[in-house]
């Protein structure tokens, strides 16, 4: 009993506090929001149990269709513009611009959204798209005298797609430079000497190379999208109408606007059990297993 | 193809310059190595060549043409690099066609080529392979196999046997010469071993701090050092070195004097001086006209000789003896050697003070035309 306490009294006392914020905050949560889903909870904090009566409801819903239309729409377009400009900025900042100084002021940029406050980057775009004649766009339309239009009403998504692929492509941007940063600088010289052009080094050196942290990003990013509402709750609330409702603001708005919280919960419950799915099947498609197989080569 | 390189100046932080006004001029086929420690900027020069590097001042040429704004991929070199630079992702057949693909040669030629280039370096059996499942010596090939598919009309080697066993590197070394005789191709190696530049190259361009110190055939480095520098770095065992003055033209050593007059390059030469004298050109007993004698610290048994350590003074020098011999450490004994093997540098300058010794001379007191009476004639007198 003794010698057991000894051995494990290390490991108990490292890993103790790390477990008990996992249990806290990771896994309670999923419990509860698992739990709550079955639950008619409202404003007056009762526990009802109502069996399936919110997924019913769900799948009765009018606002369904258009919703999950929104999410895979703001999902699929937000990811490429995410990745693909990720790996952009990444390339121009570590193989197109080769002074250090100069790309890691570029990458400084990328990243200042990132450090700002959600509501401060939020405040910029709509101001940027704002209906009055202060608004950026429409002040510059004024100078050759045409008039304002309310882009915030018209194309609500397209917005919301630029805001949010934007400063998630920072992210992409980090993992993706520190990835060509780490390919051996033979390799380029070689491809040089060999004839490659910049496409074919991009294609033949570089992509072959980051095909790990590519994959890595994208689903990373998948299911953080999946998940994320904050700047569309900031810039368009999910309006006009739904236009921009996606189905996490759409449970958040349920729990908190209405506070159907069960509802709310069960439409959390979907949101991870989709995300539990695309994980594995993107799992399964880019071969994750292979990524984390040790190497045959010693 | 001639390659010529002129006044040639490149810094990397604008302070100190890693290449220092450099000239060389390499003949067509001819093989010609970088020598040098690390850091000497052989690998600058080589990758200016290549055009992976701009140089800051001065002219690179090819056949006459100035190349200095050419990208690498219009050059038409081929590289072997220290780490192989192989593409991880790509076979072993991928890695070979791949100079081929960017010249847009059709996919049957460059799988052709690639075979037959991969059929040269014996790697027939490993075209389908990943460089990551192949072992150093064999990826060493696929390196060589890439480097010259495209038929370059310079072949640049960095350092590219310093990751082999020394049994791989023998082998490699002789495929290397093998395959530049035969593709007749103008061949820049860079290398910090002198023993694989003396056995390649045709002539040496031994480095130093950004400069060509000496650029001469292995043989001329060997008997006409220009500075201790290179006396030093050239030879296995090393040269050994005594320090002596020379005064009226007798050089004083060890409290012998030896009479230089006429092979003084200015007669009228005083001062101290460092003297080399090659393990190879000592022997035991009295026979030279410059005698020593020293305490045996250290012997080491090679087979064929004993490499005998031998304090005289404070210097340690090394030779070889008979490996019969029972020589113990403790022993005190009389060696020797011949004045005209010697080698004397100006103990401040570190130039050579002595006239060069006349490689045909020695040729004739080796007595090589008995040796080989027809093959020694039609040799180079390298």
């Amino acid at each position: 009993m003794r010698s057991s306490w000894k051995k494990w009294r290390l490991p108990v006392i490292m890993l103790g506090p790390f477990l008990i914020l996992v249990v806290i905050f990771y896994f309670i949560p999923v419990i509860l929001t698992a739990i709550l889903a079955f639950t008619g909870m409202d404003s007056s904090m009762r526990w009802e149990f109502i069996e399936l009566n919110n997924f019913r409801k769900l799948l009765a819903d009018p606002n369904i269709g258009l919703i999950l239309k929104n999410t895979v729409t703001y999902v699929l377009f937000t990811l490429v513009i995410n990745v693909f400009f990720g790996f952009i900025l990444a390339l121009l900042t570590t193989y197109f611009i080769r002074w250090e100084r100069t790309s890691l002021f570029f990458r400084t940029i990328w990243m200042l959204p990132r450090i700002t406050p959600p509501v401060v980057y939020a405040l910029l775009w709509i101001w940027f798209f704002d209906p009055s004649e202060y608004g950026l766009l429409n002040s510059i339309r004024s100078l050759f005298g045409l008039p304002p239009v309310s882009y915030l009403t018209t194309q609500p998504m397209l917005i919301i797609i630029l805001a949010n692929g934007l400063i998630g492509a920072s992210f992409g941007m980090i993992i993706f430079s520190s990835a060509i940063k780490s390919i051996p600088r033979d390799l380029f010289y070689a491809a040089d000497v060999d004839g490659a052009g910049h496409l074919s080094v991009i294609k033949d050196i570089i992509f072959p190379h980051i095909r790990w942290p590519f994959m890595f990003v994208t689903i990373w990013q998948l299911l953080s999208l999946l998940t994320s509402y904050e700047y569309i709750l900031l810039i368009t609330d999910g309006g006009p109408v739904n236009a921009t409702e996606v189905l996490a603001l759409y449970s958040y708005h349920k729990a908190f606007q209405n506070f159907e919280y069960g509802y709310g919960s069960a439409i959390s419950l979907i949101i991870v059990i989709i995300a539990f799915f695309i994980s594995l099947l993107l799992w399964k498609v880019f071969g994750m297993g292979k990524m984390i197989r040790p190497t045959r080569i010693e | 193809m001639k390659i010529e390189l002129k006044n040639i100046t490149k810094s990397f932080d604008k302070k100190t310059n890693t290449i220092d006004n450099l000239n060389l001029s390499i003949e067509d086929g001819e093989f010609i190595a970088l020598l040098g420690p690390s850091g000497c900027g052989k690998t600058t020069t080589m990758l200016m060549i290549a055009g992976i590097y701009k140089p800051d001042s001065g002219d690179i040429l090819f056949d006459g043409q100035r190349v200095n704004e050419v990208e690498p991929k219009d050059r038409n070199v081929g590289m072997v690099f220290q780490s192989y630079a192989l593409y991880p992702h790509m076979t072993v057949l991928d890695n070979i066609a791949f100079p081929l693909k960017q010249q847009k040669v059709k996919k049957e030629e460059r799988i052709q080529r690639a075979k037959e280039a991969a059929a040269t370096v014996h790697l027939e059996q490993y075209l389908h392979r990943k460089p990551g499942e192949l072992s150093g010596g064999q990826q060493q090939r696929v390196a060589l196999a890439r480097a010259i598919v495209k038929n370059p009309r310079l072949l640049l080697l960095d350092e590219p046997m310093s990751n082999l066993d020394e049994r791989l590197r023998i082998e490699m070394r002789s495929e290397i010469s093998r395959l530049q005789k035969k593709l007749g191709i103008t061949t820049i190696l860079v290398t910090h071993d002198q023993q694989e530049a003396m056995t390649l190259a045709d002539r040496i361009a031994v480095m130093k701090d950004g400069q060509i110190i000496q650029y001469d055939t292995p043989m001329a480095l060997y008997y006409q050092p220009e500075n201790l520098y290179v006396a030093r770095f050239i030879g296995t065992p090393p040269m050994n070195f005594l320090h002596g003055s020379v005064n009226n033209g007798i050089l004083h050593l060890h409290n012998r004097k030896l009479p230089l007059e006429t092979r003084l390059l200015t007669k009228s030469y005083n001062g101290d001086v460092i003297v080399g004298i090659r393990p190879h050109d000592i022997q035991l007993g009295s026979h030279g006209d410059l005698q020593l004698e020293g305490t045996i610290q250290f012997v080491e048994t090679i087979g064929h000789a004993k490499l005998i350590n031998v304090l005289v003074g404070d210097t340690m020098i090394r030779f070889f003896t008979n490996p019969f011999l029972d020589l113990v450490p403790g022993m005190n004994i009389q060696f020797s050697a011949n004045s005209s093997d010697l080698h004397i540098f100006d103990g401040k300058t570190e130039k050579r003070i002595l006239k060069k010794k006349d490689l045909k001379a020695i040729r004739k007191s080796n007595a090589v035309n008995q040796i080989l009476p027809h093959a020694a004639d039609s040799k180079k007198s390298g």
